[in-house]
């Protein structure tokens, strides 16, 4: 349509963002200093449930450089304040209030109690260690299913119970299916199993900080967030303040992965620091605060249940899950199992389904969407109990994935959790995957290694996935109760001299919207790509917008993107034809240029732009203006799928699992910048890799996180990881003009099933049937010698 | 991430730092490369009020040849005794330990001594050190003694050197033309033991002359493989040999349980190690 | 405690606590802002930076232990307005996303490739066993450290860029900034 001669959409454009990330010209919000700034340290609480008895600040104040000490009483007299859920799921759902600063009891240790300001942030530590806490012990609670017993420790005393909400879909009752407990009546097969999806730090590189300032007409935030938009909104609304004189920013973010799209204390806490005292105020923190205070990640316990017939055919699926939300509610916390109970289902033609999840209040601290949020948790258990059921019925893996996967001829297809895919071809994906892995190869050497006795053996894991991509269609969201729309915004800028400006809500934090969307502008306007500024991330010049999160920028904001251009195009024709002295109807767009049908006589977007911008010259009652903006919201999501296969070595005699090859074939949909979407899958795969062999936040029996640091929490190195083979086959989206998917989560959500099921096959013959994650030596030692007993 | 306070002194000769530890008293401490000390304060998990550095005294920094041993100064650092030629010919098992130390940021800036010093179980050096019988000489207001390596690792974190005392410098006895090897196992690269085993091994014709062995992580301080090295000598060094010499790693260690490894895997896997490690020094 | 200290081929003088880490003297004193903190238990090499020529973490040195010493940082190493290889061929490989930890590998990339100019992939890896990146995978990095290799052998570039070969004297090695010239003298504020 608008396309020139080489489209820009589909090459490997080297990023815009790079230049100054590579030089250190780079704008951390750690890096904001403002005169007269003051720093802000805070005191948390080493234990994970207790009573403040007392809290005296009285010698801190004392301190050099201190400013002032604050507490609950001075920030939250009234007792008002309570952090934001934006997820209620159910009419019922308990919502304890969370406060700025803990003023009667902390809930999981690391909850902030009192704040220092001073004029330097070392003396704003000094001053901490002179801030005297009594605390009385009370007992904790850890454990899931403790919580929820009869007796146990309530930890929020108001609510009466642990028990934060308990929801449910089942196909027979939505009638988008069977009745699943028939199903099990009548299985010739049943296969049941128990897994554990860990606790998992989410540990984007940059830690979080927020500077504000409240000289001028509107208080300015900056700070570490995915979410800009969405925190003015919720700082607005929680505090209380005009949104109007509220300005947020979001400067460089240094990852995101989720973690990054709570509303904070700090940042609350800051603010109203900031507001008290006149001064901007400046709040960081070290990445031990870090580990033990920004939201975690997964955390639940799957109860799932699969039913065959002896030839292989699903029947039935039903899935119990216990999701710890930690001590309060994060941001989309309770809604994050949800986004999973569409998943389970995956690839697979199932005929009848049953989800019931239940949230549980623990003290710990809380958890949030982590990347993939809900879809990874989904997939590991279906593509694990896949490969059990496989045993149980003596089937290849991959044979009875197939025998039940959608078949590409069967699109779109509306799957028993009520979700129509649009497309795919798992055929052809996994085919690839197959050929690229050496799949028939590598089974040989396994019966090799296992008929030689060797102390090295081989095993092969398979995951086919699909997620939902691009968050999300509003009335979807509103169906389950969330808080806000799914739309995304895009606005264009013609600017007088030819050059453009492109403003996006979705705020970028390492995703390289500055590169892939001025390919996409470049495509639409026929501009070049070098004359594209995409900004982002101030609410001042980008006032709408739904943020970054769950593989939604390029389905949603693209979209909105493309239908801003071609609002540009639709506004810029009458000059043109004006210009060209002709109809509008005679004028066709192409390569940047409107032209007369069948004339060569054109006028460049660029001399339109200028002639706007001049005005002496435009038809009759023309409103001198190209810029426009465009909202999307998408009718449906998109269905990025693959098939991951994995080969793991696993040490019988140590335990130790190395990862021999990691073969990924992934579908999502139209590239619009294939090196971009290389470096998601290479990055997500590390994640997904790292929960499945190294990752866990661990709490000791008194509640204390005792993998609190980098040197604990075992973040894989380069040194850890293998080389990916990535290839991909492209199956367009129909829900969006782009064709595009979304692969932000991809590889997250499909390599750590891979990975165990690669492990657990390589020890199947010694007995072992799984290994709980994270599959350290340890523990494959520990099963193997189990499997041997 | 900001150490509380403290004062700093920078001494030029051992003596003055001596003597500058002297005056500090309890609360002075040694700080040499910084990068066991300096993580310890940025997070106030201590907090000394004076800090003697060590890293401008040009004595320390020598790797030197001296008749039959090799001494490796205190303050040489991880990345310069990995390259020292000297260690390569006649302290191998030095060498291929601290290749394995930490990474190559933490071991230009990381010492010899204070790897010993620091005295951490799953430290590197420790048991090399052991296993070659190493000698520490440590300087205090009373001048210099020597301590053998097998009197000098007390416990956890804990050495024969007074507060008040400097550690100078480690002999090494050569242990030319031996072959050695340092297996260590950790959960990923850049985290440290979570056992490894110091093998060292002189063969004569195909047989084990002597052997010798030091386990990291196993205990409170590093400790010899004794019923190894004693089942090895004189036997051939064939597969089986080894692996029933292995068998005995475990034998008289204690070692502590954490989420990565609980006392009967650590045991399992000193024998597994030790298995390996005599392997591989053999070749 | 007064310190003189070359950064990026300029020679500033400072009164410092002694217990200011030499990042926070660099990002906080002298707005070399490019190196970053991302840990508190010098695992993360965020804060690489490179000490008289070698690679080291400088949140876990003390600013007045630089004291006479040549600092180069990521601001530093850009000749004349052109990239260094190495932070050419991490653009060129897509080798970052957010880029955080981008200036502290590029720092510990060139010490690498200072001390061993052709490294395998493996080597690449282990090289920067002490950088952690929670982006990329680190596959692209690893291209991206080889791609610049193949670029500044002997003859694939102009010698302003080439590193220098390694020596077994530690202050002999400078791999980055040309250090001797004279360089003009900053006298910053005191505490
Ligand atoms: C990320 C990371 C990973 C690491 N991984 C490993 C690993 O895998 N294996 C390993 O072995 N080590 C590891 N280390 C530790 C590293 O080897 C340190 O360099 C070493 O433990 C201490 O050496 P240092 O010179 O930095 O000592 P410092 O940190 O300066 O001092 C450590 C302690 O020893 C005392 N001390 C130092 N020198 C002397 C002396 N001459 N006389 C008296 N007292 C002295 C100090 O007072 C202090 O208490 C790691 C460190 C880090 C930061
Ligand atoms: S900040 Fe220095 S290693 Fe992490
Ligand atoms: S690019 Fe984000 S941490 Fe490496």
């Amino acid at each position: 349509m608008t396309a020139t001669a080489e489209p820009e959409v589909g090459k490997a454009r080297l990023r815009k963002e790079d230049e100054r990330l590579v030089t250190g010209r780079t704008r951390w919000t750690d890096n904001i200093t403002l005169p007269g700034m003051l720093h802000l340290a805070v005191l948390r609480s080493p234990l994970a449930h207790a009573r403040i008895a007392e809290i005296d600040t009285s010698a801190a104040r004392e301190m050099p450089g201190v400013i002032a000490v604050f507490t609950a009483k001075d920030l939250d007299p009234a007792r008002e304040i309570g952090l934001p859920c934006a997820w209620p799921v159910t009419p019922d759902m308990k919502h304890p209030r969370r406060p700025v600063l803990a003023a009667d009891k902390v809930n999981f240790a690391g909850e902030g109690v009192a704040v220092v300001a001073a004029r330097s942030a070392a003396e704003a530590q000094d001053a901490l260690e002179a801030i005297d806490v009594e605390y009385e012990d009370l007992p904790v609670v850890l454990d899931m299913e403790a919580a929820l017993a009869e007796g146990t420790t309530v930890i929020h005393e108001d609510l009466g119970t642990n028990e934060n909400a308990v929801w449910v879909f089942d196909s027979g009752e939505a009638g988008t299916g069977g009745d699943v407990q028939q199903a099990i009546t009548d299985a010739e097969v049943t296969v049941t199993r128990r897994f554990r999806q860990q606790r998992l730090v989410p540990a984007f590189m940059e830690p979080r900080a927020t500077v504000v300032d409240p000289t001028g007409p509107q208080l300015t935030v900056w700070s570490s967030t995915q979410i800009p938009h969405i925190l003015r909104v919720m700082t607005a609304l929680t505090l209380g303040l005009p949104e109007h004189k509220l300005r947020v920013i979001a400067p460089d973010v240094g990852g995101g992965f989720g973690g990054k799209i709570g509303v904070l204390p700090e940042e609350l806490m800051t603010l109203l620091v900031a507001r008290k005292l006149g001064k901007p105020v400046k709040w960081n923190e070290s990445r031990s605060d870090c580990m033990a205070t920004a939201h975690h990640g997964r955390d639940q316990i799957q109860d799932i249940t699969i039913t065959a017939t002896r030839d292989g055919t699903i029947t039935g699926l039903k899935v119990d899950l216990l999701a710890d939300m930690g001590a309060y509610l994060g941001v989309v916390a309770p809604g994050v199992p949800l986004l999973g109970a569409f998943m389970f289902n995956a690839i697979y033609k199932i005929p009848s389904y049953r989800f019931a999840c239940t949230n549980v209040f623990t003290n710990k601290t809380i958890t949030d969407a982590y990347r993939g949020a809900g879809r990874p948790e989904a997939t590991f258990a279906i593509e694990r109990i896949m490969d059990e059921l496989a045993v149980e019925l003596d089937m290849d893996p991959l044979a009875l994935r197939e025998k039940n996967w959608i078949k590409h001829e069967e699109f779109p297809y509306t799957t028993v959790a009520g979700l129509t895919y649009d497309s795919g071809n798992y055929e052809a994906a996994t085919e690839r995957a197959k050929q690229l892995f050496d799949y028939d190869g590598l089974r040989r050497e396994q019966e090799a290694r296992r008929a030689s006795n060797d102390p090295v053996q081989l095993g092969i894991g398979i995951s086919t996935y699909t997620e939902m991509c691009g968050l999300a269609p509003s009335r979807v969201l509103g169906s389950l109760a969330y808080g806000a729309g799914g739309w995304e915004h895009a606005a264009i800028r013609m600017l007088p001299t030819g050059k453009v400006e492109v403003v996006t809500g979705s705020s970028a934090h390492g995703q390289g919207h500055e590169t892939a969307w001025s390919q996409i502008v470049a495509d639409q306007l026929g501009v070049p790509f070098e004359d594209i500024e995409v900004l982002h991330g101030d609410t001042q010049f980008s006032p709408r917008g739904m943020d970054t999160y769950g593989s939604r920028s390029l389905t949603v904001g693209g979209t909105a993107l493309v239908l801003a251009a071609h609002r540009v195009l639709d506004k810029a024709k009458p000059v043109a034809a004006h210009l060209l002295e002709c109809a509008v109807d005679d004028i066709e767009f192409a390569g940047g240029k409107f032209a007369v049908k069948g004339t060569d006589k054109s006028v460049g977007i660029q001399d339109v732009a200028l002639a706007v911008f001049a005005a002496h010259d435009l038809p009759d009652g023309y409103e001198a203006n190209l810029d426009s903006d465009a909202t999307f919201d998408p009718d449906n999501f998109s269905y990025p799928h693959g098939t991951h296969l994995c080969a793991t070595e696993v040490d019988t005699e140590t335990g130790r699992v190395s990862i021999r090859s990691y073969v990924c074939v992934d579908d999502v949909g139209k590239v619009v910048n294939p090196l971009i979407v290389e470096g998601q899958v290479h990055g997500g795969l590390a994640q997904g890799i790292a929960q499945a062999l190294y990752e866990e936040a661990v709490h000791d029996e008194s509640g204390t996180l005792t993998s609190g640091t980098f040197a604990d929490y075992h973040l894989p190195s380069a040194a850890d990881l293998p080389t990916f083979v990535t290839d991909r086959t492209e199956t367009p989206s129909t829900t969006n003009p782009l064709g595009v998917k979304g692969v932000g989560e991809a590889g997250t959500i499909a390599s750590t099933p891979a990975v165990v099921n690669a492990i657990v096959d390589a020890l199947r013959h010694m007995g072992v049937a799984d290994v709980e994650m994270p599959c350290s030596p340890m523990r494959v030692w520990q099963a193997i010698q189990g499997g041997a007993r | 991430m900001i150490p509380a306070r403290f004062d700093y002194v920078a001494p030029t000769t051992v003596d003055e730092a001596v003597r500058a530890l002297a005056d500090a008293g309890e609360d002075g401490k040694v700080i040499a490369g910084g990068q066991s000390l300096l993580p310890v304060l940025r997070m106030r998990l201590a907090a000394p009020t004076k800090l003697v550095d060590i890293g401008r005294i040009p004595e320390l920094r020598a790797i030197r040849e001296d008749g039959d041993a090799i001494v490796i100064g205190a303050m040489a650092t991880h990345y310069e005794v990995q390259r020292d030629p000297l260690v390569r010919e006649h302290a191998a098992l030095i060498t291929a330990a601290t290749d394995t130390v930490a990474d190559p940021q933490v071991r230009h800036r990381g010492t010899f001594g204070g790897s010993i010093a620091h005295a951490d179980p799953a430290g590197d050096l420790l048991a090399p050190a052991l296993a070659m019988d190493a000698e520490m000489v440590v300087a205090g207001m009373d001048g210099r003694r020597t301590v053998p390596a097998a009197e000098y690792f007390v416990d956890f974190f804990t050495t024969a050197m007074t507060p008040a005392e400097l550690l100078v410098e480690v002999r090494l006895p050569k242990y030319t033309g031996w072959r050695a090897h340092y297996e260590k196992f950790n959960r990923v690269a850049q985290s440290w033991s979570m056992v490894a085993v110091a093998a060292m091994v002189r063969t004569d014709g195909g047989t084990i002359a002597e052997a010798r062995i030091g386990l990291t992580n196993m205990a409170s301080v590093p400790v010899r493989a004794r019923a190894v090295e004693d089942a090895l000598v004189g036997q051939a060094a064939t597969a089986e040999n080894i692996k029933a010499a292995a068998a005995n790693a475990a034998n008289g260690t204690s070692p502590t349980s954490d989420g990565n490894a609980d006392g009967e895997y650590r045991s399992h896997l000193a024998r597994v190690l030790t298995g390996r490690a005599l392997t591989a020094a053999i070749g | 405690m007064r310190i003189t200290v070359g950064v990026d081929g300029t020679r500033y003088t400072d009164d410092v606590e002694p217990r200011m880490l030499l990042v926070h003297y660099l990002r906080e004193r002298l707005g070399k802002t490019g190196t970053v903190v991302g840990c508190d238990t010098s695992n993360c090499g965020a804060c690489t930076v490179h000490l008289d020529g070698h690679s080291v973490k400088s949140c876990s040195v003390l600013a007045v232990q630089a004291d006479g010493s040549e600092v180069t940082t990521i601001e530093g190493l850009a000749r004349d307005g052109r990239m260094h290889p190495v932070q050419q061929a991490f653009r060129d490989n897509h080798a970052l996303q957010c880029g955080f930890c981008t200036p502290g590998m590029i720092m510990q990339a060139i010490d690498l490739l200072a001390d061993d100019p052709d490294p395998d992939d493996n080597a690449v890896r282990h090289g920067l066993e002490g950088n952690l990146c929670r982006c990329t995978g680190y596959q692209n990095i690893v291209r991206a450290v080889r791609d610049a290799a193949s670029k500044m052998a002997p003859g694939a570039g102009p010698a302003a860029e080439q590193v220098a070969e390694p020596t077994l004297d530690p202050a002999s090695r400078s791999s980055d900034a040309d250090i001797s010239a004279p360089a003009p003298s900053h006298t910053g504020g005191g505490s």
